[in-house]
C-alpha cells in the first residue's frame, strides 16, 4: 500500500557471505524489503541471528543462517552446497567479509600477515572459484564482492589489507572477462571510508559515508549487474588522482 | 589528499577513543564528554562498571536541552543498535533494539499498514529516547504517552544484570524507566504496540481562531472526533484575546483506494550554515506570524495529506537548529491544569510579550487524562504550550525563571526533555516523585540535567553555555 516500490529483488535467492558486516546487512535490508530469500553466512551465531530476525521483520520471504569460520577454506564447498540446497538454487551472491587488521602487527609477524591475507584474499578467491563454477553453466546470475579503494594503490600504512583487496580486484577483473560469455555479472565494489564497527577506532571525517548509503549503492549495482562501482561515487576521481601520482613522489608521502 | 588518507588509515594503528562530541538539538548548553562509546551488538556490551566516569545513553540527540548530555562523562552511543527483532502481524506488537528510529519504523511498517501508537513532532528519535522521555504527540488526548503502549523492554544495569521489565516483572523499574531520562540503565530493546492504518494519508482540517477562548471552543468540539489535534499559535498579539492561531486536527484516512496511491518522496533541505543572530528577532517573528496566520484564506480548510508533512513539518529541513545561530536556542514547554489554565496562560503570555523575546514556533495543545505508567512522566491533564527562544544570555534565562514561577503557582510542570536551565527547586516542585524515582537510578548513570536539578553541580556547563569541564573554552569543538 501507499509507497509502491518496484520490487526488483522479489523472489531472488541470494547468498550473503559476511552477513553481519554493517555494509552487507544494509545491502540485505534492500533485498529483504523486496521479499527476497536470503542465506546468511557469518562467524558469530548470535550476531547472525540478530541480523536474520531484522531481515525477516523487514520483509524477507526467508532468511536462513550458517555459522562458519571462512578462513577454513575446506568448508567453503559444503557451505555453498548448503545454500544451494536450502534455497533451492541461487540467483546472486555477495561476498562481504573482511578484517581491517593492524598493519604494524602484520609487518612484525608473518603468521599474522598471512592470516590477514587469508581472510581478505585467499578465502575470497576460493569462494569465487566455487561460485563461478556454480553460475557459469546456468548462464545467469550475479556475483558481487566488496573490495576496497585501498586495493587501488599500495600504501605504507595499509599495504597488507591493500594488497589483499588489490588481488581480489584483479581476480574479479579476470573472472568478469571469463563469465561475460555466460551472461553472469561480476561486480567489484570499492567502498571508501564507511562508518562501521570495522572503523570504530578511527576519527571520522567528511569523507566517511554511512553503511546505509553504501548498502543502497551495492543493491543497485547488483540488480543492474554493473562492473566496477566506487561508493560513494566521489572515490572514483579521488582514486584516479591517487593512482596517477608518480612512484618517485608517492613513495615519499606518508600515507 | 595525502593528509586526508593518512588521518584515516594511519590512525588505525593507535586505537583512539571515538571522540565524536554529542550535542543536543538546542545546542545549549555546550558540554564535553570524556568519550562516546559506540555499542554495536547486544552480545558485545561494554562493562559499564569499569568506566571511570558516569554513563548516559545517547542516540540521535533530539532532546533539546541537557537531559541527553553527560558533561565530563561517557555517552553510550546506541545509534548502531538498530535492528528489528520480531513483529506480530496479528497483534501489531513490534520488538526492536533501542537505537531504531521512529523514522525507520515508519519506513518499514507504513507500507504494510501499521503506524506508531504515539509520535512526537520529529521522527528522528530513537525508541530508547521515546521511552526515556515518555514522549507525547498530537494524540495525547486519545492515546496517552508512548510509555502507555510499551509492553516490555530489557534493561542493562551497570553491574551487568540484564532485566526484563514489564508491568508484571520488575514493575517498579519499568515505571521508573518510562520517563526516567535514561538514568535507570541502558534499554537494549523494547516491545510496543503499533496501530493498524488503511493508508498513509491523513484527513486534515485547518481552522483559524482569533482568541484563546475560540481555541477552547474548537478544541472542545474536536477532541471526541479527531485523533490528532494541535495548534500553531501567535502569542505576540496581546490584549484580552491572548493569542490567535491555526487549529490543526486530523484522522487517519480510511479509503482503500488511497492505499494504492503513490506517496511522493519529500524534498529534504538542509540549513547549510548557522544563521547570524539578527535573522530571528521579534520583528521577523511577528512578520512570519502575520504571514502564516493569513496565508490560509478561508477560515476552515480541509485537505488529505500524506502523514509525513502532517506530523513532521520540520523534519524536511535538516539541522533547522542552525536558524538560531551558533549560540543555540532554548525550548520551553509547560503544562498548566485546566482549572487555572486561562489565568496562568494570560500571565505567561503577558510576561513573554513584555520581554520582547519572540518565539518562532509556538504550539498549543490540550493534554488528556490518560495516565502514563511513568513515574517521572511529564504530561498531565491541562493546557500545554511549547515555545522556543534564541539563546540571548541572562535575559532569556531570567524570563524562563519567571515563567517557571507562574507555572509552579498554577500547579503545572515544565518538560525535562526540552529543558536546559530550570532550577533544582522548580524541578522538585514540578515532579514531587523525584525522590521515589531516585532509588531506581543506576549508580553508574548520570546526566548533566540530573546533576543540575538535584543540586549536584560537580561537572556541568555553566549558565553562559561555556565548556567548563575539559581543557578547552573553545565552543567549536
Amino acid at each position: 500500500m501507499g509507497t509502491q516500490i518496484t520490487r526488483i529483488g522479489e523472489k531472488m535467492k541470494i547468498l550473503i557471505i559476511g552477513a553481519t558486516s554493517a555494509i552487507a546487512h544494509e545491502t540485505a535490508k534492500y533485498f529483504a524489503r523486496d521479499g527476497a530469500e536470503l542465506f546468511l553466512v557469518g562467524r558469530s551465531g548470535e550476531k547472525l541471528e540478530a541480523v536474520q530476525n531484522d531481515l525477516k521483520v523487514r520483509g524477507a520471504r526467508r532468511a536462513e543462517t550458517c555459522t562458519i569460520d571462512l578462513s577454513e577454506l575446506e568448508q567453503h564447498q559444503q557451505m555453498i552446497q548448503a545454500a544451494v540446497d536450502t534455497l533451492d538454487g541461487l540467483d546472486m551472491a555477495l561476498i562481504a567479509h573482511g578484517t581491517l587488521g593492524d598493519q604494524r602487527l602484520s609487518q612484525e609477524n608473518v603468521a599474522k600477515m598471512l592470516a590477514e591475507f587469508t581472510t581478505n584474499c585467499t578465502s575470497v578467491i576460493s569462494l569465487l572459484t566455487l561460485l563461478a563454477n556454480y553460475f557459469e553453466p546456468r548462464k545467469r546470475g550475479c556475483i558481487a564482492v566488496i573490495s576496497s579503494v585501498a586495493g587501488d594503490r599500495g600504501r605504507g600504512s595499509n599495504y597488507v589489507y591493500g594488497a589483499a583487496k588489490g588481488a581480489v580486484t584483479v581476480f574479479l577483473q579476470g573472472l568478469r572477462n571469463r563469465l561475460a560469455k555466460s551472461g553472469v555479472a561480476v561486480v567489484t565494489i570499492k567502498p571508501g571510508f564507511v562508518d562501521t564497527p570495522m572503523t570504530a577506532s578511527v576519527r571520522k571525517g567528511l569523507l566517511f559515508a554511512s553503511p546505509r548509503k553504501v548498502g543502497e549503492g551495492i543493491y543497485h549495482a547488483m540488480v543492474k549487474g554493473k562492473e566496477v562501482v566506487y561508493l560513494p561515487w566521489f572515490w572514483r576521481p579521488i582514486m584516479l588522482v591517487v593512482k596517477s601520482v608518480p612512484e618517485p613522489v608517492f613513495k615519499k608521502l606518508s600515507i | 589528499m595525502a593528509a586526508i588518507l593518512s588521518t584515516r588509515y594511519g590512525l588505525i594503528m593507535n586505537v583512539q577513543k571515538n571522540i565524536k562530541q554529542p550535542h543536543s538539538w538546542g545546542r545549549y548548553p555546550k558540554v564535553k564528554h570524556s568519550q562516546a562509546l559506540s555499542i554495536y551488538w547486544r552480545n558485545e556490551l561494554p562493562d559499564i562498571a569499569q568506566l571511570e566516569e558516569s554513563a548516559l545513553p545517547f542516540a540521535y540527540g533530539r532532546s533539546y536541552g541537557d537531559s541527553c548530555l553527560n558533561a565530563g562523562g561517557v555517552a553510550l552511543d546506541v545509534s548502531h543498535l538498530q535492528r528489528f527483532m520480531a513483529f506480530d502481524e496479528e497483534t501489531g506488537l513490534l520488538r526492536c533494539e533501542s537505537g531504531v528510529s521512529l523514522a525507520e519504523i515508519l519506513e518499514v511498517m507504513v507500507p504494510r499498514g501499521w503506524f506508531l501508537p504515539v509520535t512526537p513532532g520529529t521522527k528522528f528519535v530513537s525508541v530508547g529516547g521515546a521511552i526515556a522521555n515518555d514522549i507525547h504527540g498530537k494524540n495525547h488526548h486519545r492515546g496517552g504517552t508512548f510509555g502507555c503502549h510499551v509492553t516490555c523492554f530489557e534493561l542493562m544495569r551497570s553491574n551487568g544484570e540484564r532485566l526484563l521489565c514489564s508491568s508484571e516483572q520488575n514493575s517498579e523499574l519499568f515505571r521508573a524507566t518510562i520517563g526516567g531520562l535514561g538514568l535507570t540503565g541502558l534499554i537494549l530493546w523494547a516491545e510496543f504496540r503499533l496501530k493498524p492504518i488503511v493508508n498513509p494519508y491523513i484527513d486534515m482540517d485547518h481552522i483559524r481562531f482569533a482568541s484563546l477562548d475560540e481555541f477552547f471552543e474548537i478544541s472542545a468540539a474536536s477532541d471526541a472526533d479527531y485523533e490528532y489535534t494541535m495548534s500553531w499559535v501567535d502569542i505576540l498579539i496581546g490584549g484580552e484575546k491572548l493569542c490567535r492561531g491555526i487549529f490543526m486536527r486530523g484522522n487517519h484516512n480510511q479509503s482503500q483506494q488511497l492505499a494504492e496511491k503513490l506517496v511522493k518522496k519529500r524534498l529534504s533541505l538542509a540549513v547549510p550554515i548557522d544563521f547570524p543572530r539578527f535573522v530571528l528577532n521579534s520583528l521577523t517573528v511577528k512578520a512570519f506570524n502575520e504571514l502564516y496566520y493569513h496565508a490560509q484564506l478561508p477560515k476552515h480548510m480541509h485537505k488529505v495529506v500524506p502523514y509525513d508533512p502532517f506530523f513532521y513539518p520540520l523534519d524536511s529541513i535538516h539541522n533547522w537548529y542552525r536558524m538560531y545561530g551558533k549560540r543555540g536556542f532554548l525550548q520551553y514547554q509547560f503544562v498548566v491544569p485546566f482549572e487555572d489554565g486561562h489565568g496562568a496562560m494570560y500571565e505567561i503570555l503577558e510576561r513573554i510579550r513584555c520581554s520582547g523575546e519572540g518565539s518562532f514556533l509556538t504550539v498549543l495543545k490540550k493534554f488528556g487524562d490518560i495516565p502514563s505508567p511513568g513515574m517521572l512522566s511529564f504530561p498531565r491533564p491541562g493546557l500545554t504550550l511549547a515555545l522556543d527562544f534564541a539563546y540571548g544570555g541572562p535575559k532569556t534565562l531570567r524570563l524562563l525563571d519567571d515563567l517557571d514561577n507562574i507555572v509552579l503557582q498554577s500547579g503545572g510542570a515544565v518538560y525535562p526533555a526540552k529543558d536546559a536551565r530550570m532550577s533544582a527547586q522548580s524541578f522538585q516542585a514540578f515532579f514531587p516523585r523525584w525522590k521515589e524515582f531516585s532509588a531506581y537510578i543506576d549508580p553508574k548513570f548520570s546526566s548533566s540535567f540530573w546533576r543540575r536539578v538535584t543540586n549536584n553541580v560537580d561537572c556541568q556547563g555553566d549558565r553562559e553555555g561555556r565548556l567548563v569541564n575539559g581543557n578547552s573554552n573553545n565552543e567549536n569543538w
